[in-house]
């Protein structure tokens, strides 16, 4: 078990350096350093100057350590656009899309487990059917449609909803929440469904699907002989089993919610990380993308891990391997 | 009977078009993908307008609704868009664009992944290690997140007017560079085993020169799960080039994908006119649904453990 561990920490490692070797190449060679700090009109020896106290002088791989060694307390340098410290920029919009992301992960799971157990203990009837169609068309919607959908009935039919912006944020230190005011709550409804609506899909399909399989097994065969309640066959030892590989597919798909979370935050314009690099995006705001690079990259290594030990955990016989 | 006839014939026997000729789905997935492969491919022959001839626009006409809605006209039959482009014809010329980046981009990752599965699967020892590494690595990526930051690097690096010109390929190299290491897997599995067989050994006593007997003679042999996981890849291409456009990373606005013309009406959809944007979008679904249905039956059809 604990070569199982050291591998997978060994095989982070090794993501999160090549991750860490693009953004330095995005850093230092697309975007100009000196530039970046003096400005356009400095004069040659003014450059030259400071290209030697920023090490720029020095052969790549020490600067690489370098950019490493600020990396780590996350200097970015500054953003060429908002002259503002990168990390700064990324803390002030990382709350509106982990709040985005963690509540999209808690609705497809409460929705999406529970509709899969359905599916798969009354496979053949109205409802399973009719939920059986809305999870293909969802996971065959693209996501900007789903939003666009929401908006079109609920801000410009129904004027329910207001169709972008976080509404009022309550801050605490650097962290905001729009889960504490009426306005927040309301307005996080949209981009929240447009987010999960094919995780749910998914997520159903997938219970359904492994726990179809479990049903068959002779375990559970045994467990009924045994004179055990169908709640409990079904829930301790059907569900049970057939959730393992829902923990795998859950945490891959937690990291491309964060990618998904980009288009979200464009249709509903939330102010999110995923706005901020879309913008960077247009108007080459290196820093900003190597930073966003970074600590995205950081993200999905610590995912990819977290679930790796949660499978260790909660699967006896991964263990004894 | 000529060859080819016979050809045809045995074509037409064969279990998978058996098959195929039992499941409704799957035929009416085909028949719209083909449909609309054709409307795709003669779109300038069957477009009702010219929306991209600026001479035949004509502003008065822009924004009108459906033919069916009030204020709409029979001429413009799904409405038209704020330059009066008639939205039926561009999205023709959408689906043009979507099919074609959506066709290169898996042409390109299947170019890519077969051979370095090849390389990999044949040669083995550190050039198989260093090649499947770094596709573990990118795997820990979503295919969407790498085609992002790839298209988005190069549109930030160029100056725009370049970036205008190149975007089409730009594009397709974003996709396909985001979506190789499926097809390597797939290969590299699959010549571990064919380079053992006994027809690999023949091939290498009568002094066949390596290339010759991976190209020639395995990858014939590896090519099967390749043409399913391009065609269910088809569907994610199309979709990704969708993204990338909707987020102004794609297509321009003057040679619009599918993606492209729904993010020109997203801009329009709070005053309401919801058809230039809705269309396109309807038909992007159709599309993608159709692909990933067929792409489904294919993969169930060829797969020998459930039969």
């Amino acid at each position: 078990m604990i070569t199982l561990v050291l591998r997978r920490l060994g095989s982070v490692l090794l993501v999160m350096l090549i991750v860490a070797g693009l953004s330095f190449l995005i850093f230092n060679y697309l975007g100009d350093p000196v530039n970046n700090i003096l400005g356009v009109n400095a004069t040659l020896d003014e450059r030259d100057e400071l290209r030697r106290t920023l090490g720029l002088d020095q052969p790549s791989y020490i600067q690489f350590w370098h950019f490493l060694e600020r990396a780590v307390v996350g200097d970015f340098g500054i953003s060429y656009r908002n002259r503002v410290p990168v990390l700064e920029l990324i803390l002030s919009r990382l709350p509106a899309t982990v709040e985005l992301v963690v509540c999209a992960t808690i609705l497809a799971l409460g929705v999406g487990i529970p509709m899969g157990v359905y599916c798969a203990l009354r496979p053949k009837g109205f409802f399973s059917r009719l939920l059986q169609i809305i999870a293909l068309i969802g996971i065959s919607i693209p996501q900007f449609l789903i939003g666009m959908l929401l908006i079109l009935i609920f801000s410009v039919e129904l004027r329910w909803l207001s169709a972008f912006g976080r509404g009022d944020v309550v801050q605490f230190g650097w962290w905001s929440t729009g889960l504490l005011t009426e306005t927040g709550r309301m307005a996080l409804i949209m981009p929240v469904l447009t987010l999960a609506v094919f995780q749910i899909s998914m997520i159903m399909r997938l219970v359904q699907g492994e726990m179809q399989e479990v049903m068959r097994a002779d375990f559970i065969k045994f467990a009924r002989a045994r004179g055990l309640s169908d709640r409990s066959v079904h829930l301790r030892h059907a569900l049970r089993n057939s959730l393992l590989p829902v923990v795998t597919v859950v945490g891959m798909q937690i990291g491309s919610l964060i990618a998904f979370a980009i288009v979200c935050e464009a249709v509903f314009q939330w102010p999110g990380l995923g706005l901020l690099i879309l913008q960077a995006i247009e108007y080459a705001d290196f820093p900003v993308m190597a930073a966003y690079l970074a600590l995205v990259g950081f993200g999905f290594a610590m995912i990819n891990l977290t679930v790796d030990m949660i499978y260790l955990f909660i699967d006896p016989r991964m263990r004894r391997k | 009977m000529t060859p080819g006839s016979s050809y045809l014939r045995r074509m037409l026997d064969s279990d998978l078009i058996w098959q195929f000729r039992q499941a409704p789905a799957a035929m009416l997935a085909a028949a719209v993908l083909v449909l609309m492969m054709i409307c795709a491919v003669a779109a300038p022959l069957i477009a009702p307008h010219t929306p991209f001839d600026p001479g035949t626009l004509n502003l008065m006409d822009s924004r009108l609704p459906p033919a069916w809605v009030d204020g709409g006209s029979a001429t413009y039959l799904l409405g038209t868009d704020e330059q009066g482009r008639d939205v039926l014809s561009t999205i023709f010329y959408g689906m043009r664009i979507s099919l074609a980046v959506g066709v290169a981009a898996v042409l390109l990752s299947v170019t890519i992944g077969v051979t370095l599965g090849l390389i990999a699967g044949w040669f083995g020892g550190w050039i198989d290690a260093v090649i499947m590494r770094m596709g573990d690595v990118q795997l820990s990526f979503p295919t969407i997140m790498i085609a992002f930051f790839i298209d988005g690097i190069a549109k930030a690096v160029m100056p725009p007017d370049l970036r205008e010109m190149t975007r089409f390929s730009v594009v397709i190299l974003a996709i396909g560079l985001a979506d190789w290491v499926q097809f390597a897997r797939t290969v590299r599995a699959a010549t571990m085993i064919e380079k053992n067989k006994d027809y690999t050994a023949a091939a290498r006593l009568s002094q066949v020169s390596s290339l010759k007997i991976v190209f020639a003679h395995i990858l014939p042999n590896t090519l099967g799960p390749v043409i399913i996981l391009a065609t269910l890849g088809l569907g994610v291409a199309i979709l990704t080039e969708a993204i990338l456009s909707f987020l102004g990373l794609g297509m321009p606005p003057t040679q619009p994908s599918l993606g492209a013309l729904i993010r020109v009406g997203n801009d329009l959809l709070l005053s309401g006119e919801w058809w230039i944007s809705m269309f396109p979008g309807l038909a992007l679904v159709l599309l993608v649904l159709s692909v990933n249905i067929f792409g489904d039956w294919l993969r169930n059809a060829l797969n020998p453990r459930l039969k």
